[in-house]
């Protein structure tokens, strides 16, 4: 800088960064990355986020269970995880440095608060002697700085307590890591001003903190030591962006199939469960697009109430992670038995049972497919990233609407927080699907199948003369009216399993991610993993290796020429965060040998977990 | 929310029947409550497709299927949930839930316990029996102590919930109770839980004659009705016996019903606004008189009333391109 008084060395090249923002749960990590975040979309980088934090609220302070983190992964190429090893720790308190220490490369940056390194943190963290103080970081780059005590002389103007400046520290940080990376700090001050509009003190002590953050990294004398980077934009689509989360993704992608099918009202109804509640509260807040948002006394009656608004004829929706999918299962039953449409989000987490509430897993996938009794066959899709959620939300809108079924969509806990740019759409680009309710009375039974689609109607309670009763009990295939015929009930399972088999006639064939139609090794995954394996195989490819990236969507039924595709690779390869359940499905339906890659720590795949399984087999 | 009173004079009782042959047992209590709705419905004008009537699992719960009107047999004891869905979805729908006391108070006693505090505008009409007949005769929520059933063969160890008690202290806003042989009590009954807008709670006491013969005789029967039964209106004094010689008034001191002569001062008259009184009367049982009738009925605007008049809560058809473009965006350029 010309008008600087100090050096400073020319900004380096960096064509990607893994950052990871830490420390106590209340410390506002996953502001901090947010920000971070929005301030790496706006200088054009592509991104991926992995907010990781506990499932406590407020977990004793400087405890290593308390601690909460927030990964970035950007840069000027094709993002596609939030990366395996990091670049830059944050570390707020000791807690902190060491839970996340390990994930540090060698040689990586390791940023700390000094002054939250003391005796009594030290001790909660479990360290004997301060790390800052032995030679026990010398394989890292450490920058320690008192940020307690910049942060309270950058607010002091404002007049805060000792506890208000401390909860700004992370704001100094943020502002120190901007300053880093060359980014602006304007969409952070407008979102403070924003956020604290009716606490204008508070506003500016931060955004005062950001400033001196931001200005200690431009002036520090730690000339070797703070270099500032430069990190390309990506080459991405034209059009206009901004973030979105999976949450958002699956909310605004609900409102836009309710759209598309032109059905007037969507009755959301949920109970509050970590990690699906911030569906609730997305929608809850929609109300002027059709959204209507019910918060249910338990997982059954939000089913339930779901279900009852599908009868009347809106879009019933519901929503929970495994624990609370595995209540409703009877309304599955129900829905399926009465075909009546029916969305269930299900934001997969570690189990079984309560498990690991925010620690994400794929282990729902047999619950989705087979877990009701009796032979009760639905959809199963899978986003396959954030903004996949908006387009399998549409994609689960139009699938329960015209083939009158439940759709269950397999989320999870990483996919619902994670972040990543999206290009987006304009409504008059999306697809239209109007549904049509029977009014005719001309020979009507509720049973009445579409002979293409084999979905029976939907009517309105209110529509004149074809009132009807439906319910639970099996039913005759002419009538609609309790039968108990053997046959009959034959038949009737058969159609049941015949319109979901249907469903594959009616969406888009398998196609392949990356690599060519036939090889040595497919790798083939679903859901959030799509980044890791993808970039696995990449680099295997690169290498000269013969091997592909099949990622499937639809999970109930396959799309039909999957079995076909996977024949003709020598070996099949199946990464999963479960203990083997896709695998176990392809083998049972094709008679093939897929080989199972598990991953059930809670967090998502490495890039290296699975390019290296690629080369053990390759 | 509107709400819109359209009828439909025409209909006689029979027109509210479907073409179903109703399966219940020959003597069944059912077919009486069955035969009261459908004479309600028609004395009311209630127009076929805009009645929806919603049922759990149960013998009760079979209802809907001999309805003409819409109807959704659903899960064991979710029928209250489903029905909040429907009106959620559509309040205009006059919705009826039918269920019994294993349906209604044990296996869906969550449900009930907050569509009547939430207060959702239904007519939920709870058949007691004090037994599962389906499952043929466990004894029930509503069971008395020392009930012998195939699952409790010394005698049932548990103490019965009172389904009106627990109504009223759910926060229902109307509670009544009647019996499947009292007709025009039960089709009066029925007629000003429609009238009521909310949710209004229904106790019918219905005879099983194969599992649970009699169980109300010592209420129900002719022989000691008079004596067994106060029938509560509305500004009337709670009065009862043959000639109405007795009556029910507060015990001086206390908080508690004492039986006096009818002509004796302070004798209690009915106020259905008063939930104390209504809880006191709820849990009178022998050597009391049962409390027949409206015992409480104080209405309130009805939960989907609310949720459509709270501020900023119209549905709307929004700018979709406006909420994806909300927060920040940024243009990426060729």
């Amino acid at each position: 800088m010309a008008t600087s008084s100090i050096s400073r060395p020319e900004r380096e090249t960096r064509d990607s960064v893994v950052i990871r923002f830490a420390g106590d749960s209340g410390d506002g990590m996953q502001v901090t990355g947010s920000q971070f975040t929005l301030e790496t979309a706006l200088a054009g980088s592509d991104f991926s986020t992995f907010p990781d934090f506990p499932a406590e609220i407020r977990a004793p302070t400087g405890t290593t269970f308390g601690v909460s983190a927030f990964q970035i992964h950007f840069g000027g190429g094709d993002v596609m995880t939030p990366g395996d090893a990091v670049d830059v720790l944050v570390a707020m308190n000791p807690a902190a440095l060491t839970v996340e220490l390990r994930d540090l490369k060698v040689g990586g940056t390791v940023i700390v608060d000094s002054a939250a390194f003391n005796e009594r943190n030290l001790s909660k963290a479990g360290y004997a002697r301060n790390p800052l103080d032995d030679d026990s970081l010398a394989r890292y780059q450490v920058l320690k700085f008192d940020i307690t005590k910049l942060t309270a002389d950058a607010v002091k103007p404002h007049g805060l307590s000792s506890r208000e400046a401390h909860l700004c520290r992370n704001m100094w940080a943020l502002g120190l890591l901007l300053w880093m990376y060359g980014y602006e700090r304007t969409a952070t001050i407008e979102w403070l001003n924003r956020k604290f509009a009716k606490k204008p003190v508070i506003a500016a002590a931060n955004v005062a903190a950001v400033n001196a953050g931001h200005a200690f990294g431009e002036t520090a004398e730690m000339a070797e030591h703070m270099v500032g980077y430069v990190v390309p934009k990506a080459h991405v689509q034209a059009g206009r962006y901004r973030t979105v989360s999976g949450t958002e993704g699956l909310a605004w992608g609900l409102v836009a199939g309710l759209r598309a099918a032109g059905i007037e009202k969507m009755v959301f109804a949920g109970y509050p469960i970590t990690p699906a509640s911030a569906l609730l509260h997305t929608l809850a807040n929609l109300r002027a697009y059709g959204v209507v948002t019910f918060q249910a006394e338990d997982e059954i009656a939000a089913s339930g109430a779901a279900l009852g608004a599908s009868y009347a004829g809106a879009l019933g929706v519901t929503s929970s992670s495994g624990p609370g999918i595995a209540l409703k299962t009877e309304m599955l039953g129900l829905a399926i038995a009465t075909e009546l449409p029916l969305i269930v989000i299900d934001s997969q987490r570690a189990g079984p049972s309560t498990g690991m509430p925010t620690k994400a897993e794929q282990s729902d996938l047999f619950q989705a497919v087979h877990g009701r009794n009796a032979d009760a066959p639905l959809a199963v899709l899978a986003p396959t990233s954030t903004a996949d959620c908006f387009d399998i939300a549409i994609e689960a809108v139009r699938l329960a609407t015209k083939y009158m079924t439940p759709v269950i969509v397999l989320s999870d806990g990483y996919l619902a927080h994670a972040a990543e740019p999206w290009r987006i759409p304009r409504e008059a680009d999306l697809p239209r699907f109007p549904v049509t309710y029977r009014t005719d009375p001309e020979g009507f039974h509720p049973f009445l199948r579409d002979p293409e689609t084999l979905a029976r109607p939907w009517v309105k309670p209110g529509t004149p003369q074809l009132e009807h009763r439906i319910g639970g009990l099996e039913r005759d295939y002419d009538s609609g009216h309790i039968s108990y015929d053997p046959d009959n009930h034959a038949r009737m399972t058969k159609a049941r399993a015949d319109k979901i088999a249907g469903i594959a006639n009616d969406i888009p064939l398998q196609g392949i991610a990356l690599g060519a139609d036939h090889g040595k090794l497919a790798v083939v995954g679903w859901g959030s993993t799509f980044g890791a394996i993808h970039r696995a195989v990449q680099i295997a490819r690169d290498e000269s290796t013969d091997v592909a990236h099949i990622h499937v969507r639809y999970l109930s039924p396959f799309p039909r020429n999957l079995g076909d595709l996977l024949k003709r690779y020598d070996r099949v390869l199946v990464p999963e965060m479960n203990n083997g359940q896709l695998v176990k499905l392809l083998r049972a339906e094709y008679l093939i040998p897929a080989e199972s890659l598990p991953k059930v720590t809670g967090k998502p795949f490495r890039v290296t977990e699975i390019a290296q399984a690629i080369g053990k087999i390759s | 929310m509107t709400v819109t009173t359209i009828t439909d004079a025409q209909l006689a009782p029979k027109d509210y029947a479907s073409d179903q042959e109703v399966r219940w047992c020959p003597g069944c209590g059912d077919y009486a409550i069955l035969k009261a709705v459908q004479k309600a419905c028609a004395d009311m004008g209630l127009v076929r497709e805009r009645t929806v009537f919603v049922s759990g699992i149960g013998c009760a719960a079979r209802f809907p299927y001999y309805m003409s009107t819409y109807g959704f047999h659903t899960v064991h004891g979710r029928a209250p949930a489903i029905a909040t869905g429907i009106k959620l979805a559509n309040p205009d729908l006059d919705v009826w839930v039918m269920t019994g006391d294993g349906d209604g108070l044990s296996i869906g006693g969550n449900h009930m316990l907050h569509v009547l505090r939430r207060n959702v505008d239904l007519k939920i009409i709870l058949f007691n029996n004090e037994i599962y007949g389906l499952t043929k005769g466990q004894y029930s929520p509503t069971s008395r102590r020392g009930t012998r059933s195939p699952s409790t063969p010394l005698g049932s160890i548990e103490n019965p919930v009172s389904a009106c008690a627990f109504a009223l202290g759910a926060g229902a806003r109307f509670v009544a109770r009647s019996i499947d042989t009292l007709q025009a009590h039960l089709i009066a009954t029925l007629k000003r839980a429609h009238a009521h807008r909310g949710a209004s709670f229904i106790e019918i006491l219905q005879n099983c004659v194969v599992f649970n013969d009699a169980v109300f005789d010592h209420i129900t029967g002719k022989e000691v009705a008079p004596e067994a039964q106060v029938l509560v209106e509305h500004g009337k004094p709670l009065v009862f016996g043959k000639n109405k010689e007795k009556a029910l008034r507060l015990k001086p001191g206390t908080i508690a019903l004492e039986v006096v002569a009818a002509t004796a001062p302070d004798v209690l008259v009915h106020d259905e606004t008063n939930r104390p009184l209504a809880q006191l009367l709820a849990a009178l049982e022998p050597p009391f008189p049962t409390a027949m009738g409206v015992l409480y009925c104080s209405p309130t605007e009805s939960y989907e009333h609310d949720f459509y008049a709270q501020k900023g809560a119209a549905l709307g058809k929004g700018d979709l391109d406006a909420l994806l473009n909300s927060e920040r965006t940024w243009e990426v350029v060729p």
